[in-house]
């Protein structure tokens, strides 16, 4: 029981890097980014194919696989995204939906669904023994490091330097920042630009977790992601861990009880959260 | 169109139009239901899918064109209503009736949904109602007796497959068309013009006194009937569901959003366009396999960006045509004497308040 808390509160880390991506795009675009999951699947299987043809280590290939995605991201959100934005509301959430239809469908006419492994060593099996009966494994332990340093490094991106400033005037008031000379177009791209890098370095974590990738991966990633976001409370990225903590609390202990129970309790807890504590389980202080 | 001054003009709801729409749209049902004796079964029961498809289309639409929710969830319903066909059939209901009781009670369990897909809005609504749609599939692949994981055949059914395509086109047929004359005359009444203001500009509409939560709940129970009917018609012409995950794929969200988007968002013809579009295209390239699927992806981005109002959108901004007439103009009324303006102008306002 003790061990199985342990691990779910490490799952959450997995949770919270991916949900970060889907707070970002949102918090600043107010776009709800469905091919989120996506994303993080083809962050996973350019891990795996850097590995595969060029032998790169894993660690090497996301040098490469996050900036590659951050780009296209950025060039996403200006080439696609931007025109979808002064269409209406709906239109970049349409958009972003016939993304998320096209990739997994290519993966699977590419790779078939078989599962691409993301060999990592005897990193997925190296644990460390804190007490009787509770090991911790080394992945989760550096996943759950990743995200908590990648959520404290963009709050400290947002907060301080001046293009993290702007990102939140643009999120407040894009034509307010335009009277000031900057242009918004470029802050909402970088914005999905480093929302797209962060999916992909979520999703080489997930797909270390779970020994490979699949083109189905995206659909149950980006439900956590958006699961976490909610159950932690709009707005808040601190909020983003403790979601992703509960949700992969609430996962775990489930799977004691039978395997085929994690992702009903995860969809009910949330659910149960969405009714009960519409605003999440953390308020938000640095709107974002 | 003269002067327009009070009583020299009245508001006209397009009242001959709608006459031709109904004695048409009357015929065309008819000569449809007969179409079994005309036709064999293969063309038939191809049909079916036409008939379902521009139903599922249809109800998104209402969803989304009108009431501004943009739901990738809808699978939930169609999957009940497969799942529904089941329940009601085993308890020794025939599979027709039982489709129409399950609709009822996928009409209560979407309204007991919205209360939980309410509270978020935008983009968020649209993923939470996906991950209801998932906890959905989840309950259901629980019971035993509902095939579990793996699906199952309707176990009392018409032997014949001649009477049993015969059943289900009728049933499809009268779906489809039950839910177009819904569909219009609730777009015509006082709700409909509630519902394109909220299209338009759901602020404006609160400030109008338009009660939108209410309104939108009433689309959300009825897309999701429309839905499970769907859903029930789709079993009943594969004889069952294969399997669960199948029935509640997203990818009908995804089939639905390409036929709205392409026919046009925000009309009646539009998703009927679309679905004749797409059932075509299926017909001719579904043997692509999922390159298909991600072509469909690609041209509903493209038509998003570049054509947001959809072929039918299109049309009606270049030709003043409609074939379902849902709006108002105002007409000057020629010659209007001082009596006859006064009784017109009492008409009119009496047919705004209608």
């Amino acid at each position: 029981m003790a061990n199985a808390l342990v691990q779910g509160i490490l799952l959450g880390g997995v949770f919270a890097m991916a949900a970060l991506g889907l707070s970002i795009a949102f918090g600043v675009l107010r776009v709800v980014n469905l091919a989120h999951g996506e994303i993080m699947t083809v962050g996973a299987y350019l891990a795996a194919l850097s590995l595969a043809q060029f032998g790169v280590n894993v660690w090497v290939s996301l040098v490469l696989v996050v900036p590659a995605l951050g780009f296209v991201g950025y060039w996403v959100q200006r080439t696609m995204l931007q025109r979808a934005l002064r269409i209406s509301e709906l239109a970049p959430l349409l958009v972003t939906f016939g993304i998320a239809i096209i990739i997994p469908n290519v993966l699977i006419e590419l790779f078939t669904t078989n599962k691409k492994a993301i060999p990592t060593g005897d990193l997925a099996v190296r644990s460390i023994t804190v007490v009787e009966g509770v090991s911790i494994g080394v992945l989760p332990l550096l996943t759950m490091v990743v995200a908590v340093l990648l959520i404290a490094a963009t709050q400290l991106y947002l907060a301080r330097t001046r293009t993290g400033r702007y990102m939140r005037a643009a999120a407040d008031d894009s034509e307010t920042l335009r009277l000031m000379g900057v242009d918004h177009r470029r802050v909402y791209a970088l914005a999905m630009g480093i929302a797209f890098g962060i999916a992909a370095l979520a999703g080489v974590f997930f797909g270390m977790r779970q020994g490979g990738v699949t083109p189905f991966d995206g659909q149950l990633a980006v439900l956590f992601a958006f699961e976490a976001v909610i159950i932690g409370g709009l707005g808040s990225l601190w909020g983003t861990l403790a979601g992703g903590v509960v949700l992969g609390v609430a996962q775990t202990l489930a799977g004691v009880v039978s395997p085929e129970l994690p992702l009903l309790v995860g969809n009910l807890v949330f659910l149960a959260v969405l009714m009960f504590r519409p605003t999440g389980i953390v308020r938000s202080k640095v709107a974002v | 169109m003269s002067d327009l001054v009070p009583g020299a003009v009245r508001v006209d709801r397009y009242r001959r139009r709608m006459i031709i729409t109904q004695v048409v749209g009357a015929a065309v049902i008819v000569l449809l239901a007969f179409a079994p004796y005309v036709f064999v079964p293969a063309v038939t029961s191809a049909w079916i899918k036409l008939f379902y498809l521009i139903t599922l289309a249809t109800v998104w639409n209402l969803l989304a064109g009108y009431a501004g929710m943009v739901s990738v969830g809808q699978q939930a319903y169609i999957g009940l209503g497969a799942y529904g066909l089941f329940v009601f059939n085993d308890l020794g209901v025939n599979p027709y009736a039982s489709a129409l009781i399950a609709s009822v009670a996928i009409g209560v369990i979407a309204f007991a949904l919205s209360f939980v897909a309410f509270r978020l809005r935008g983009g968020y609504f649209a993923i939470g109602t996906w991950v209801i749609a998932e906890a959905v599939r989840q309950i259901v692949i629980r019971f035993d007796s509902l095939g579990a994981g793996r699906g199952r055949g309707i176990s009392d059914y018409t032997a014949d497959p001649v009477l049993r395509n015969l059943f289900t086109y009728w049933l499809a047929l009268g779906i489809l068309a039950g839910t177009l004359i819904v569909t219009l005359f609730l777009l015509r009444s006082r709700m409909g013009i509630a519902l394109q203001s909220i299209r338009d500009n759901e602020v404006a509409a609160r400030a109008l006194g338009i009660d939108v939560g209410r309104t939108k709940r009433i689309v959300f129970v009825l897309a999701g009937i429309g839905a499970g009917l769907a859903g029930s018609v789709i079993c009943l012409q594969a004889i069952g569901v294969a399997s669960p995950s199948q029935i509640f794929s997203v990818s009908y969200s995804a089939f639905m959003i390409f036929m709205v988007l392409i026919g046009g968002i925000g009309t009646i013809e539009g998703p009927i366009i679309g679905a004749i579009i797409y059932y075509v295209m299926d017909l001719y390239f579904s043997q692509m396999g999922l390159w298909y699927l991600a072509v469909l992806g690609v041209l509903a981005i493209l038509a998003t960006l570049f054509l947001p109002r959809g072929i039918w959108g299109a049309l009606t901004s270049r030709f003043n045509i409609s074939v379902f007439p849902i709006g108002h103009r105002v007409v000057a009324v020629p010659g209007a004497g001082e009596g006859r303006a006064a009784r017109r102008a009492a008409q009119s306002s009496m047919a705004t308040a209608e």
